[in-house]
């Protein structure tokens, strides 16, 4: 879960950058972008599960 | 009308330690007793060292106003700096002072568990190499001939270093003890609300000199337009203490101060992104979402997200910055028009590239610094406290501490 959610972090920051750096002013860049942010939440949600700590009980705190 | 001068804004940019010191004062305040004088101690450190590395090699990669689309061409270690050029040169100490402050951010996060030789090399990383990766970026690189507007640092200074915070939260792990075995998250409140209290009222001084010296000298903003600036940044601030008042009224049944701080902090984080172009009632209702943002943020965060975040510096400063580079999309208008692709794209380019580049370059660096230097100290020393394993000395030392702290259960 980690590794995927890192990948996808990644990959859809290079959605937004391809759109930006290679299409350019389209009215397609913006759709990108925003693809591009949508598969970063997948893979923030994906790598912030694979951090959910064990419970560690509330005895020492 | 012309810009600004630059010795006005260099005169204002010297109000940008404040930032800092009312940062140092809300880590301190928002950690438990125990730790006091290490989380102080620690936010010192990371300013410190992230300031020399950003004079090592942070300055030549970020070239603020220079360089090319992906990387800055300046001087390391500074060297035949021309301090002669006061538009350019104003920028380095403005510079200098935004990445100290961004490197406090974690240490409040990271609080009552980070050693301090790991607060002192992941600060450096992160003034190094990824706060200059950014903000070049940002400020002179591709995001900003793309248009992306970002007036005083709300996504190079502010989400950049709540982002960080986060990932090194989760490397790091949560607090002895926060996350019981069933129920709720086990509370472990700050020891002094009004040293936190002040601390914001110091933080909004040091932020109108960042938000008006960033947007004279890097936006190159006309005097009206700074002046503007220091209005919506006091706005945006008031609206987001009360909008976050109110919800911790009607959800918790009484205010909390600690959230109603946090709250006026995300205001202040919000209306960095776009403050000298917004109309005032633009800023209010900015600075009021963040600070609804800004609760639910922290709620998210520690229950569903199991993110031990005592500062609460990942929701105020990324959550709320990467609000603001949103309300900079939606109804900022900046002096030079609309970019090509739009403001709004632009402020989106920007967000994806906070979160799908800087987060996982920020967890990756801390990942691989962790193996060579633990971030964590030994539970024995958790147990203890900070200020006793680390530093050898509380911060108040005639104080009666309850006993059963320091007994093993």
């Amino acid at each position: 879960l980690r590794i995927a959610g890192f990948l996808l972090l990644a990959a859809g920051w290079a959605i937004a950058l391809a759109a930006v750096t290679l299409l350019g002013p389209r009215s397609a860049t913006g759709a990108f972008i925003i693809a591009g942010i949508a598969v970063e939440i997948l893979g923030f949600v994906l790598f912030a599960g694979a951090h959910l700590p064990a419970r560690n009980g509330g005895g020492d705190a | 009308m012309a810009a600004a001068m630059p010795d006005t804004a260099l005169l204002l940019s010297l109000l940008a330690p404040l930032a800092a010191a009312g940062l140092l004062a809300i880590n301190t305040g928002l950690s438990r007793s125990r730790s006091a004088a290490h989380t102080a101690t620690a936010s010192l450190c990371a300013a410190g060292a992230a300031v020399l590395a950003y004079f090592v090699c942070g300055f030549a990669l970020a070239e603020p106003g220079g360089g090319g689309k992906w990387l800055g061409s300046g001087p390391f270690f500074l060297t035949g700096f021309d301090f002669g050029d006061l538009r350019a040169s104003a920028l380095l100490p403005l510079q200098i002072f935004s990445v100290a402050l961004a490197a406090m951010i974690p240490a409040g996060t990271l609080a009552e568990r980070w050693r301090l030789p790991a607060v002192c090399a992941s600060s450096a990383i992160f003034a190094g190499w990824t706060f200059p990766l950014f903000s070049h970026w940002a400020w002179s690189g591709w995001l900003s001939a793309a248009g992306f507007l970002d007036a005083g640092g709300a996504g190079a200074v502010h989400a950049a270093g709540g982002l960080t915070a986060l990932a090194l939260a989760w490397i790091a792990g949560p607090r002895r003890g926060k996350f019981p075995t069933s129920g709720m998250p086990f509370a472990m409140p700050g020891h002094n609300a009004v040293i936190v209290l002040f601390g914001c009222v110091l933080a909004l001084v040091g932020w109108l000199g960042l938000n008006l010296s960033t947007a004279a000298l890097v936006l190159r903003a006309e005097p009206g337009d700074l002046v503007r600036a220091a209005v919506n940044t006091a706005l945006s601030a008031a609206a987001a203490a009360l909008a976050a008042w109110i919800m911790t009224r009607i959800r918790f049944g009484r205010p909390d101060a600690s959230l109603i701080a946090n709250g006026w902090v995300g205001g202040l984080v919000a209306t960095s992104a776009s403050a000298p172009f917004l109309a005032p009632a633009l800023g209010v209702l900015t600075g009021a979402i963040a600070g609804l943002l800004v609760v639910f943020s922290v709620e998210l965060f520690e229950t569903r997200l199991r993110v031990d975040d005592p500062s609460g510096g990942v929701s105020v400063h990324g959550i709320a910055g990467l609000w603001g580079l949103l309300a900079a999309g939606i109804w900022a208008h900046a002096p030079f028009g609309p970019p090509a692709i739009g403001q709004w794209a632009a402020q989106l380019a920007g967000i994806a590239t906070l979160l799908g580049c800087i987060l996982p370059l920020s967890y990756a660096l801390n990942w691989l610094l962790d193996r060579l230097l633990p971030y964590r100290v030994p539970p024995e020393a958790e147990r203890q406290g900070m200020d006793l394993s680390e530093l050898g000395a509380g911060a108040y030392p005639e104080f009666v501490t309850h006993r059963e702290d320091l007994l093993r259960r």
